[in-house]
């Protein structure tokens, strides 16, 4: 210890060093680039505030006997009202059970699909027909449902067809592919499966390229054929994925799907293939019941965020993985 | 070329076969019904009767008929200019968002407010009445090309792809650059950006396709049926029975309704096959290094 104080210590201290400039916690979050990082997040913030957040409060039409000529602020309220006569309505019930049923059939019948193609394409060699298929089957993902509605229609349809045509020449139908539930909701998930599988498979066929080769090489000595080698690499590596989009697909439990419904459905099916969305659509459109219309869209947005959540919730506990 | 494998890892040769013809019906499955399309856009009528791959009797009357008609330049102008304006739009904005949300969240604290806001729109929206009240009464857009372009014009689905990937870099070119004393805005300028073009060339290709096949926005925001994007006047058109079409056709006997449609049908798809070809390349890097979390 030396006579010297604290204080003069401090001070000879200062003398010597430049007192090191005290930052405020504002200039250092300039300095790390963070305020260009905020600047650069404005814009976009700017839009989901103004049509994804605003829109939010027009909400509060479910509660309102609205009247389209009148301002969002002077109609009358009327609680649950609508509510009250949503599901005094015939079609409510039907159109829900729809919706549950057609989105669930697709998630059965669309989701092994990708799978076992890519497993399949896993043994396509050949390099040039592998990026040939790949190519076409990819291709559908990209058409619109509007478009791919007017193939559908103009094969499927009961004169002329192709399909029934080509049924014809083995003494089958015509069937009304287009006009019966039984038929139509078929249709459906054929289409759904025609329109999505090869793009489904690019996930599936990412996590098969990315296989150690040196696991099938020790396979090799061990001495078993492919098909063991599938059951023993092949689809373990993928297990991680198809866990993954098995629960994101629980998200999708309410989307029977608008754009192909919509286009493709008519009078005739209206009971079987009536969902949600297109009950809304019609609501909106067809009886101009504004109220309604957002009610039964907020219970569909309020259902569906709880399965989401679950979907996520599942994820990060089954395979680490966070949407951001 | 035949992909190099060790010997002993191919299915026995039965097997082997059998894969390729499974795979090539599922190719043939998704390639056929569009064969037939353009078969039956080009048949005359007469032999409308049933036509497989191959158009009975050449005919280019529906082709003729259909570019006749004034909607469907003003509709494929009006999707023109969507398109443009909203790839740019989405592009610019995928980006700008990305690459701050790629950074480590441990150190640039302020992410998680903004995540916060992407989870909250990713899970719930206003619906379509109240969007629509916004859209057309309260900024009044209806019936300008802004409505098709402005509501989406973060896709956050997109803004995730990019991010994940932009995370995936390596972290010392940044800090490099950083050394060099480059800002935030030069980085990823000169930086980030140049090394995310197989993302980036990914999402623009999304975006694209989004905006060339959205048809239900028009429906929304569009009284007007002149402002049309080209999709809703072709839905229009094809799903619902229009007897406008009808009378139309009796000026042309060597035409149906069935081939002006098969020929619209065909309009719809050729910007799709044209672009894809270039970005294809793109898809396996963007979407798998951006879809997996490092």
């Amino acid at each position: 210890m030396n006579d010297t104080t604290l204080c003069e210590q401090e001070a000879q201290r200062e003398e010597q060093t430049p007192p090191p400039v005290k930052k405020g916690k504002f200039k250092l979050y300039v300095e790390k680039g963070f305020l260009s990082y905020d600047f650069m997040m404005l814009p976009g913030m700017l839009f989901l505030l103004i049509f994804n957040i605003i829109p939010m409060y027009g909400l509060i039409i479910a509660f309102q006997d609205f009247i389209p000529s009148k301002g969002l602020f002077e109609q009358e309220w009327v609680g649950f009202q609508n509510f009250v006569d949503l599901f005094d309505r015939p079609e409510t019930w039907g159109v829900i059970g729809n919706t549950f049923k057609i989105a669930i059939l697709k998630i059965i019948f669309t989701f092994p699909v990708p799978i076992i193609f890519a497993l399949l394409m896993n043994e396509v060699r050949v390099l040039g027909l592998k990026k040939g298929i790949q190519t076409v089957v990819y291709l559908p993902n990209f058409i619109s449902w509007v478009i791919m509605a007017g193939i559908i229609l103009d094969m499927f349809s009961l004169e002329n067809g192709v399909v029934n045509n080509v049924l014809g020449w083995f003494g089958i139908g015509p069937i009304e592919f287009l006009g019966e539930t039984k038929y139509f909701v078929p249709l459906l998930i054929y289409t759904e499966i025609w329109k999505s599988f090869g793009w489904g498979s690019i996930i599936y066929l990412a996590s098969l390229s990315a296989v150690d080769p040196t696991l099938y090489e020790s396979c090799v000595i061990d001495g078993a054929r492919r098909w063991k080698q599938t059951l023993a690499v092949t689809l373990p590596a993928m297990v991680p994925i198809i866990t993954l989009s098995a629960v994101l697909k629980l998200g999708d439990v309410l989307n029977a799907g608008f754009d192909q419904i919509f286009n493709l459905y008519n009078e005739n099916v209206m009971d079987g293939a009536d969902i949600i969305d297109t009950f809304t659509y019609r609501l909106f459109k067809d009886e101009y019941a504004w109220s309604q219309s957002t009610l039964i869209g907020l219970i569909k947005s309020v259902v569906s965020m709880v399965f989401i959540l679950t979907g996520w919730g599942l994820a990060r506990k089954l395979t680490n993985y966070s949407v951001f | 070329m035949i992909e190099h494998r060790v010997k002993g890892t191919e299915p026995a040769l039965w097997a082997s076969i059998l894969i390729y013809i499974v795979v090539i019906l599922m190719a043939l499955f998704c390639i056929l019904p569009l064969i037939n399309i353009l078969a039956v856009s080009f048949n005359a009528k007469q032999s409308a009767d049933m036509v497989f791959l191959w158009p009975r009797d050449w005919s280019f009357e529906s082709y003729k008929i259909m570019l006749s008609r004034d909607e469907l330049f003003t509709s494929l102008w009006v999707s023109v200019k969507r398109v443009v304006l909203g790839v740019v739009i989405n592009t610019i904005l995928t980006v700008l968002t990305a690459y701050p949300l790629s950074r480590d969240g441990r150190v640039y604290k302020t992410r998680k407010f903004y995540v916060g806001i992407l989870v909250f729109c990713m899970l719930f929206n206003g619906g379509m009445v109240p969007t629509i009240i916004l859209v057309t009464v309260w900024l009044n857009l209806g019936n300008t090309v802004w409505a098709l372009v402005l509501p989406g014009a973060v896709p956050i689905f997109n803004v995730i792809l990019v991010m994940n990937f932009m995370r995936q870099m390596p972290k010392e070119i940044e800090e490099a650059a950083w050394m060099d004393g480059a800002t935030s805005f030069k980085t990823l300028l000169y930086v980030v950006i140049p090394l995310s073009v197989p993302v980036i060339a990914t999402v623009m290709m999304f975006s694209f396709v989004a905006h060339w096949n959205d048809w239900f926005s028009g429906l929304l925001y569009m009284t007007d049926v002149a402002k049309y994007p080209f999709q809703t006047y072709i839905q229009s058109t094809i799903t619902a029975p229009d007897i406008s079409n009808m009378i139309d056709l009796e000026n042309y006997a060597n035409v149906s309704d069935k081939t002006i449609k098969a020929a619209q049908t065909i309009v719809g798809l050729i910007p799709m096959i044209i672009v894809y070809p270039f970005v294809q390349k793109y898809f396996a890097s963007g979407i798998t290094l951006g879809a997996v979390k490092g």
